[in-house]
């Protein structure tokens, strides 16, 4: 059954990965910048013990507000924590959150949405009700209403961020499995006596991969900037885990006059990051699916 | 078209009701209870004075009748008193209310006067230089969070009031309305309206910008050209009009989350709006304050959707409703 599903044109004159990575940097420069934007923080991520010196966590009162300097690139905080190592360890707390939310968040919409597709009538027509309810709730509102119910901690966090996203997910992701239903192989595998576990995860699934990719990497940006915005209220990640947000909070504003380095850094560090997600999104959409628009 | 309206709005009743149960059960699944926070905030802890309390505000009753009377009054438009100030819930909205709504009525006037020119040079000088600084600019508008604008705004604020006044000035925090002191309220809330006004603008920039791409290439426009028609008459009123409908329902759409998603701008600049009062009656577990502001933001989220529906019919006489 497997050489059925595959399409035919999966021969050996198919370019080679890297020049399909070329060619996708070549027609897209701005996406191919996102995508280094990405890689660059992924790196950070991985390797935050390596490329700094400081610990991110403890308190150093001898070189509390310090501006920048050979000793502390971007200067320290009100608790003489380094700032530049505070956000090297930041990026792991945020890609942390922005990557397993947005991909639960939208792989439960994945499933959720192409049930919704292939069932129709009674199921889709629910399905749809209560996707249109949590979604006439501004994202902010259902993250802070999950943070009060689970509580704070990164955790937490990721769940919080991750519900509000399923119907997002989901929307896009069904509208485009209406039209794989229609197609002739879904209707071969009916007729194949196939169970709708198989059509869906077998036939369905991966002919909306597309605007699922799509979705969930912009999904990554977001989820950042609601991390960071429930850390920023003191509803998110909690001291002295070192997170962006958090790192605004507090601090940042009463010391901005005197210690501005300490309000300017961590926003740059959001700022790129959902930059970067969001430019190598659209290049993404644009290269796998020109007409779908989130 | 009446008819059309009153389908849209029997529509709505779904929507609201699933809302309604959502938050209601959202509510009661937040471990913690009013009474004790409250009792523990003045003090002493009896399970008599417990009861009395719980029995006052009603979460002694069983769930199925708090939700009936809750549904009450939803119907009546009787909000009931809030639970943590006992004041009449209608009263402390409306304070909000209308700081909230001038805040986002603004920020859509900055969104508006930013994104529709932008996107319109960005699209009629597509690839050159123009076009990639407004790209730029709206690109990063999208990036940066608008609590961290405003930390900035306030930032250069302080640094240029110090330099030209010799002492720092800072926006005034408690709010007048308009009407009262026109300068001391504006002073106070462009600051806030410009910081999420950048923010929208850059998703309606972009909009705009691809709207206005689609739209210059049709057949139409190319016929304007070739009768002779100025290039700005062709933009303006061949183009800009046309591509004006996806540009107008993403600012609405942004305008509904306005109303009541500003939950973090207001805590960078100190208003005391709805988004602020939301995060105090979840944390306070105000149940009655909280249902209540859900609903406001739910039914300003429906009925701004039909508004835009209907504006589609005005800007676009092709678009009819009769069916």
């Amino acid at each position: 059954m497997a050489t059925i599903s595959r399409p035919a044109d999966q021969a050996p004159s198919r370019p080679s990965r890297l020049a399909q990575l070329w060619q996708f940097c070549a027609e897209n420069p701005l996406g191919a910048a996102g995508g280094f934007v990405v890689i660059v923080m992924i790196a950070m991520a991985v390797l935050a013990d390596a490329v700094t010196v400081y610990d991110p966590t403890r308190n150093n009162f001898g070189a509390m507000l310090e501006a920048p300097s050979r000793e502390y690139w971007l200067g320290t905080d009100q608790f003489g924590r380094d700032l530049y190592t505070r956000i090297v360890y930041g990026a792991r707390t945020a890609l942390s959150v922005g990557f397993i939310s947005a991909f639960v968040g939208g792989t439960l919409g994945l499933i959720l949405g192409v049930a919704s597709a292939h069932f129709g009538g009674r199921f889709d027509l629910i399905m749809q009700g209560i996707m249109d309810v949590l979604m006439a709730f501004p994202l902010i509102i259902l993250a802070l209403a999950m943070v009060s119910i689970f509580g704070t901690g990164t955790q937490n966090v990721i769940l919080a961020i991750t519900i509000p996203f399923i119907p997002r997910c989901a929307r896009v992701v069904r509208s485009s499995a209406l039209a794989v239903r229609e197609t002739p192989y879904i209707d071969a595998a009916r007729a194949c006596g196939f169970g709708h576990a198989r059509i869906v995860m077998r036939h369905m699934v991966p002919n909306v991969f597309a605007p699922y990719l799509v979705v969930m990497t912009a999904a990554v940006g977001q989820a950042i900037l609601l991390e960071a915005s429930l850390s920023f209220l003191g509803l998110g990640v909690q001291e002295p885990v070192p997170a962006w947000g958090l790192m605004l909070r507090g601090g940042a504003q009463d010391y901005a006059e005197s210690a501005p380095w300490v309000a300017i850094f961590p926003g740059i560090a959001i700022s790129l990051a959902v930059f970067g997600f969001n430019l190598f999104g659209d290049a993404l959409r644009d290269w796998l699916d020109p007409k779908l628009k989130v | 078209m009446l008819r059309y309206i009153l389908n849209r709005v029997l529509l709505m009743i779904p929507t609201l009701l699933g809302a309604a149960v959502l938050v209601f059960v959202l509510m009661r699944l937040i471990p913690g209870d009013i009474c004790v926070l409250r009792l523990a905030s003045g003090g002493g802890m009896d399970q008599q004075v417990l009861a009395n309390c719980r029995q006052e505000i009603g979460t002694d009753q069983p769930m199925l009748v708090q939700f009936l009377q809750f549904m009450k009054g939803l119907l009546t438009l009787d909000f009931g008193k809030s639970m943590w100030t006992g004041r009449p819930i209608i009263d402390e909205i409306g304070l909000r209310f209308q700081l909230s709504l001038q805040v986002a009525i603004m920020a859509t006037i900055t969104a508006i006067l930013i994104a529709i020119p932008l996107g319109t040079i960005s699209a009629v000088k597509q690839n050159t230089w123009i076009d990639y600084v407004v790209r730029g600019f709206s690109i990063a508008g999208v990036a940066m969070p608008s609590f961290w604008l405003g930390i900035l705004i306030i930032l250069g604020i302080l640094i240029t009031s110090k330099a030209l006044f010799g002492s720092p000035w800072m926006p005034p925090i408690r709010y007048v309305p308009l009407w009262v002191d026109p300068f001391y309220n504006l002073s106070m809330l462009i600051w806030p309206a410009l910081a999420t006004g950048y923010r929208y603008s850059a998703v309606a920039t972009r909009m705009t910008r691809s709207a206005m791409l689609e739209v210059l290439r049709e057949d139409y426009v190319r016929t304007a050209r070739a009768k002779g028609v100025y290039h700005k008459l062709i933009v303006r009123r061949h183009a800009l009009r046309n591509a004006l409908l996806p540009v107008v329902t993403i600012l609405g759409i942004e305008f509904a989350f306005l109303m009541g998603g500003l939950v973090v701008t207001e805590q960078v600049f100190n208003l005391n709006g709805l988004g602020k009062l939301f995060v105090e009656s979840v944390s306070n577990q105000d149940y009655n304050m909280t249902q209540a502001l859900v609903m406001l933001v739910v039914a300003i989220f429906a009925l701004t959707n039909l508004f835009i529906d209907i504006l589609y019919g005005w800007l676009d006489p092709r678009i009819r409703y009769n069916r």
